[in-house]
This record gives C-alpha cells, sequence and structure tokens, in this order.
C-alpha cells in the first residue's frame, strides 16, 4: 500500500489550528497588553512601547495578593490531596461493587453550576447558618465569630471546588497498583504504614502529581470563591485581574498580573514535576 | 533437649479455612513439615494448597487450628511479623526499585543499615550480579523469578514459601530452574514450602509431597512412595498415569515368603503385595502403572514371571522415540496402556497384533472400588 505522507499533517491541522487561533494569538495579544505604554487609554489606543515597568507596578501594588492566591491554593491543594487520597484509596480498596456509583457521585457536582455551587457555600456558611451556631455552641469558634466572608471560607470553597479534580486522578493510580505489591511488602516485614511509605505512595506518584496540578493550577487563579465566600479585605489576584480588565481597563496592569501568574505557574510546576521525578509526565 | 536445639518443624494443627461465601477451602488439616526438608503440596487448582500456603504466610486468616514453628505459635500474628517469606507466583517485584534494592527491602525493613555486602552475596547466589541496577520490567521472566527468589532468601527466613514460583516460565527454563532452586535448597539448608499443579516439578523436587484434593491431603510420602504405591484413585491418575481394572479380592496368600491379597480380575486370579492393598476384601480397584505392562505377540514368552493374560489387541501406537505407547484392548474389553522403551529388542508392534500382556506382581497397587476411577485424571497440566 502506497504511503499516504500527508495523512498525519492532516491529522495534526485542526488541533495545531486550534492551538493558533485560541492559544498563540491570544497569548500573544496578552504579552502585548503587559508591555503597553500605561498612559494609552480606550479613545487614543494602546502602544506596545516594551514598558516593563508595568511589571515593577504590579509586583509592589499587588504583590501581597499574588502571595495571597498561592498561598491559599497551596493550602487547597495540600487539603485537596489528603482528602482526594483517603477517598480515592477507599473507593478503589473497600467499594467493592459499589465502586463506580461512588465515582459517579464524586463527579455529580458538575452537573451543577460551578458558580451556583459556590453560592449555595454562602448559605453553608452563613452567620445564623446551622454550621456556624453549631460551632459557636461547642466553643470551637467564638460566639461572634463567623466563616463566610474570612479566608477560611475561602480556602474551604476552593478545595470543595477542585477536590473531584484530585480524586479521579488518584483513584486511576490507586486503583491500578497491583494488590501483589502490597502483599509482598508485608511478607517482607513492612509494616503497614511502612507499606504504605515505601511501596504504595511511590507507587502512585504519577497520580498524586497529576491531582496537584489539576487542582493548584486553576485555584492560583481562582476568584469567584475569593469574591462570594471570601471577605473584602483578602483579596486575591484573580479578582485585581478581573476588575482591571473589566472596570478599570488597566490593561497594561492586568496583562502584566496575569503574564506573572502564568511564569510563576510554568516554572513551580516544571521545578515541582522535576522533584516528584516524573517528567515522563510532560 | 533443650528449647534451643529442638527442630524448628513447621506443624500445622486442625487448620481449616472457610471463606464467607461458606466454601470450605481446606478441611481441618494436620501437616508436620521437618526443618531443612523440602516439601510439596501438589494438587489441581482449587485444591486448597495456596490458601494452604497463604496461611502460613498470614496473608490469609485461619477459621481454625493452628500453625506453628518449633513450638512457637504464630497462626495470628501479622504477615510482617513471621520468620516467614515467600516467593509468589506473579514475583510482584517492586517496579519503582532497583533489582538490589528489591532484594534489599526486607532487611531494610528489619532496620539493618548496611546491606551492600549481603545482597552482592545473594546476587552473585542467584548470578545477578550484572543486573543489581536495573529494573524488575528490564529482566526476563527468569532473571526477575530470581530476583523473586534473591528477595526473600536473604532474609534467612525458617520457611520459604514458594507459589507455584516456575509456572510463568516456558518448559526449559522451568527445568533448569527446578535443579537450580534444589541447589539453592540444599546449599542454604531452609524449609521450603513449595505450591505446584506439575507433578513432574513436584517430584524433581521435593523429599516429601502431600497430595490435596478438594481442601483435604489424600496422601503424603516421598516421591517413589506416592507413585509405586498410590492410596488413592486420585493420586493414582494425579502423579503419573495408571490403569485400574476391576477386581473382587478373593483372600490372602504368601508369594515367594511375602503376603499377599489375591483378586479375581476378569476371571484371572491376580496377587498383589499386602502393603499396597488399600482394601482387603470385596471389590476393588486393581492398578498398575503403564510401564510396568509388559507386551509381547501373542503366543511369544515374556520376560516377566506373574500376571498372564491372553487375547490382548493393540489398538493404538505411538512412537515417541526413548519409548513406545501402545493402547490395547483387553481380552475383556477394557483399554489399558503400556510404555515400552524402545531397546530394540524387538520392533514396534503394530495396531491389530494381537498380542499377551503381563507386569511383575509386585509392581501392582489395588484401591478401593468406591472411589473414581477417573479421579484426577487431566488435571495435571493446566
Amino acid at each position: 500500500m502506497r504511503t499516504r505522507r500527508w495523512l498525519p499533517y492532516a491529522l495534526f491541522a485542526p488541533a495545531a489550528l486550534w492551538l493558533l487561533l485560541f492559544f498563540v494569538v491570544p497569548f500573544y495579544s496578552l504579552l502585548a497588553n503587559s508591555l503597553f505604554d500605561p498612559t494609552g487609554d480606550n479613545l487614543t489606543g494602546y502602544d506596545v512601547t516594551f514598558h516593563f515597568g508595568n511589571f515593577t507596578h504590579v509586583l509592589s501594588k499587588y504583590g501581597p495578593h499574588i502571595w495571597r492566591s498561592f498561598w491559599w491554593a497551596t493550602i487547597s491543594t495540600a487539603l485537596c490531596l489528603v482528602l482526594g487520597y483517603v477517598l480515592a484509596y477507599t473507593i478503589a480498596f473497600k467499594a467493592g461493587r459499589w465502586k463506580n456509583i461512588v465515582l459517579v457521585l464524586v463527579v455529580a457536582p458538575f452537573f451543577t453550576s460551578f458558580l451556583i455551587r459556590t453560592a449555595a457555600w454562602k448559605l453553608i456558611l452563613a452567620d445564623h447558618g446551622w454550621l456556624v451556631q453549631t460551632l459557636q455552641s461547642l466553643h470551637v469558634i467564638s460566639s461572634d465569630g463567623r466563616l463566610l466572608a474570612t479566608p477560611v471560607a475561602a480556602i474551604a470553597g476552593l478545595t470543595y471546588n477542585f477536590l473531584p479534580f484530585a480524586i479521579l486522578p488518584l483513584y486511576t493510580s490507586i486503583e491500578k497498583l497491583d494488590r501483589g505489591l502490597l502483599e509482598a511488602a508485608g511478607d517482607l516485614y513492612a509494616s503497614p504504614a511502612k507499606t504504605f511509605l515505601r511501596v504504595t505512595l511511590p507507587l502512585t506518584m504519577p497520580g498524586i502529581v497529576g491531582a496537584t496540578l489539576l487542582t493548584f493550577i486553576p485555584s492560583v487563579g481562582d476568584y469567584i470563591n475569593a469574591q462570594l465566600l471570601g471577605g473584602t479585605t483578602d483579596r486575591v489576584v484573580g479578582q485585581d485581574i478581573e476588575s482591571l480588565f473589566t472596570t478599570t481597563g488597566d490593561y497594561a496592569s492586568a496583562g502584566a498580573l496575569s503574564v506573572i501568574l502564568l511564569v510563576v505557574i510554568l516554572v513551580m510546576t516544571m521545578f515541582y514535576v522535576r522533584k516528584a521525578g516524573t517528567e515522563e509526565l510532560l | 533437649m533443650s528449647q534451643a536445639s529442638e527442630p524448628r518443624d513447621l506443624r500445622l494443627t486442625q487448620l481449616e479455612k472457610i471463606y464467607a461465601n461458606g466454601f470450605t477451602a481446606v478441611h481441618p488439616l494436620d501437616l508436620t513439615i521437618p526443618q531443612g526438608s523440602f516439601f510439596a503440596l501438589l494438587g489441581p487448582s482449587g485444591c486448597g494448597k495456596t490458601t494452604t500456603l497463604r496461611m502460613v504466610a498470614g496473608l490469609e486468616v485461619p477459621t481454625a487450628g493452628s500453625i506453628t514453628i518449633g513450638g512457637t505459635e504464630i497462626t495470628y500474628e501479622k504477615p510482617y511479623r513471621r520468620p516467614v517469606n515467600t516467593v509468589f507466583q506473579s514475583y510482584a517485584l517492586f517496579p519503582h526499585l532497583s533489582i538490589a534494592d528489591n532484594v534489599a527491602f526486607g532487611l531494610k525493613r528489619r532496620g539493618i543499615k548496611d546491606t551492600a555486602k549481603t545482597v552482592a552475596d545473594m546476587l552473585e547466589l542467584v548470578e545477578l550480579t550484572a543486573q543489581a541496577s536495573k529494573r524488575p520490567q528490564q529482566l526476563s521472566g527468569g532473571q526477575q523469578q530470581r530476583v523473586a527468589l534473591a528477595r526473600a532468601l536473604i532474609n534467612q527466613p525458617e520457611v520459604l514459601l514458594l507459589d507455584e514460583p516456575l509456572g510463568a516460565l516456558d518448559l526449559k527454563l522451568r527445568r533448569a530452574m527446578q535443579l537450580e532452586l534444589k541447589r539453592i535448597q540444599t546449599e542454604v539448608g531452609l524449609t521450603f514450602v513449595h505450591v505446584t499443579h506439575d507433578q513432574e516439578e513436584a517430584m524433581t523436587m521435593a523429599d516429601t509431597i502431600a497430595v490435596m484434593n478438594a481442601g483435604r491431603i489424600e496422601q503424603l510420602g516421598s516421591p517413589a512412595d506416592l507413585y509405586d504405591n498410590p492410596a488413592t484413585t486420585f493420586v493414582a491418575n494425579f502423579l503419573g498415569q495408571s490403569n485400574l481394572i476391576a477386581g473382587n479380592v478373593v483372600g490372602e496368600d504368601t508369594l515367594a515368603g511375602a503376603p499377599v491379597v489375591t483378586v479375581d480380575m476378569e476371571g484371572t486370579i491376580v496377587s498383589i503385595p499386602k502393603e499396597r492393598a488399600h482394601v482387603t476384601s470385596g471389590k476393588g480397584w486393581v492398578g498398575i502403572r503403564p510401564e510396568k505392562v509388559l507386551v509381547a505377540p501373542a503366543g511369544e514368552p515374556i520376560d516377566a514371571p506373574g500376571n498372564h493374560f491372553t487375547g490382548g489387541t493393540i489398538i493404538d501406537t505411538s512412537f515417541i522415540g526413548v519409548s513406545t505407547q501402545y493402547v490395547l484392548r483387553t481380552a475383556w474389553g477394557q483399554e489399558i496402556s503400556a510404555f515400552e522403551q524402545n531397546t530394540g529388542a524387538r520392533g514396534v508392534l503394530a495396531p491389530g497384533t494381537a498380542v499377551d500382556f503381563t507386569w511383575r506382581p509386585e509392581f501392582a497397587f489395588l484401591l478401593d472400588a468406591s472411589q473414581d476411577a477417573t479421579a484426577g485424571v487431566d488435571l495435571g497440566e493446566e
């Protein structure tokens, strides 16, 4: 049979076109934004003057917000990993014939919009809601303490919203784990804790890395949870970008902030994946 | 005798396993495996041999009974606290660790820091020194098998359990590994408990074999004992082949000074050594191994005194090279097999040839007629 040389290119073309139109072009425009002359406006237009001052400007003005975004994302990612691992492990090893039903339940929240689910948390965490009142009566929080409009609420929201993205890759890698290896470890004098540390954890590393990336990256850029559940004083960088773009119209600062976010995430991801020894995933 | 010098035998007492679904995998079982012996649990799949092994390893909790090693009870001890290691059927090597780290795993878990020398020695014993830094998936099946063995042996367990360790290897490699395992066992002197469904493997390697069937031990003995003097039709068929011919016990006699049981077998009186007669009255199965059956063209003398039958016909001839396997129909219409060494003394007998056949009385055995004559047939090779 004659080799059709063009076939691979033809199959590759739609994806290439898609990436060009919806990734390369917008990315170029974002990069251009970040180098706009900050004096431009919607009437006179903007010039790319390679104004690197935009970066130092936003770093000094929004630095604490950037820091908060990463800090909250780190905490919620860690929570997602712990909660997700326990749940995924339980589903994979203990759920038996309920396995598929439980997995459907894990993704069930996706049937409702992200915004609506986050808004629903406002009710759960409300000052006169059952949760706050219970915690107050148990003296876990003070009698005038609240949950809504606190970092706790925002981080809880992030954790809740991205937890399924942690569970699924974790489940996949735990499910594949050869039970025989766990028996072998036990046979070779490893206690259950040692077996987990020496065998289960290293062998499920790909799932852990996948879960981390899928929860950490969207958490850093998320602003809905901070907006709806967090307090007005604890702003995250996502909120800044949103208001700079849509309210203030400061495209230069918005672009610079976005580029900073992107670069930091990229560097952290590469460092993390290398550290976790799973380069083959990228 | 002091406690220290007492032999560290593995003893199973009334050990039983009933699964949650009500299936009895192992009926109450008593077994003593002497320290330093190479012991095989032989049986078809589902006979309970692996369950028994897993109970000794601590991977399965017995329903009743006890397991002791040298008097120390380990019935409910956690697997990681038993002086027992297993070579798994699937090898279960850790894919994220090098060969050396796989082998060192047990020592490290017991808090032994400096493992390099011990690991190197062990890798040398199994001839894998050059593979030390490779990962398991880079090794061939035979090499992986030896890693699994080294990983268990290095811990110097009191009992080494082998769960069909050669099952995944091809025939030639399996034969080589059988001799290798036997050599290593003799060298290290540990107690080996080997689970297999391959009767040839069990006979090649083990000092003592327990034949298991349907959760029970059918018979226990040396390979030669079991082969020459099977106690049940299952053992007679599962270990090699047997011709089983119906007969009625007539009485007892002495033949050349030895006590025998005489049986009326299709009109001919045959004698069977008393110690090989597992029934002494009523109906029985007269058993004879195919290679013990001597065949000659009708009327020609056969070089064996004893049970002589005329009126046979060869119905199938398979030339194997070293031997020829005949199926012959007896005068009473039963098909029996006879294996003959190709010594060259006589040509191969063609199908249709009228033959006489005989066997030496001392090679026959007598089994209980209430047992199924086909029990254990075709279970040996899976």
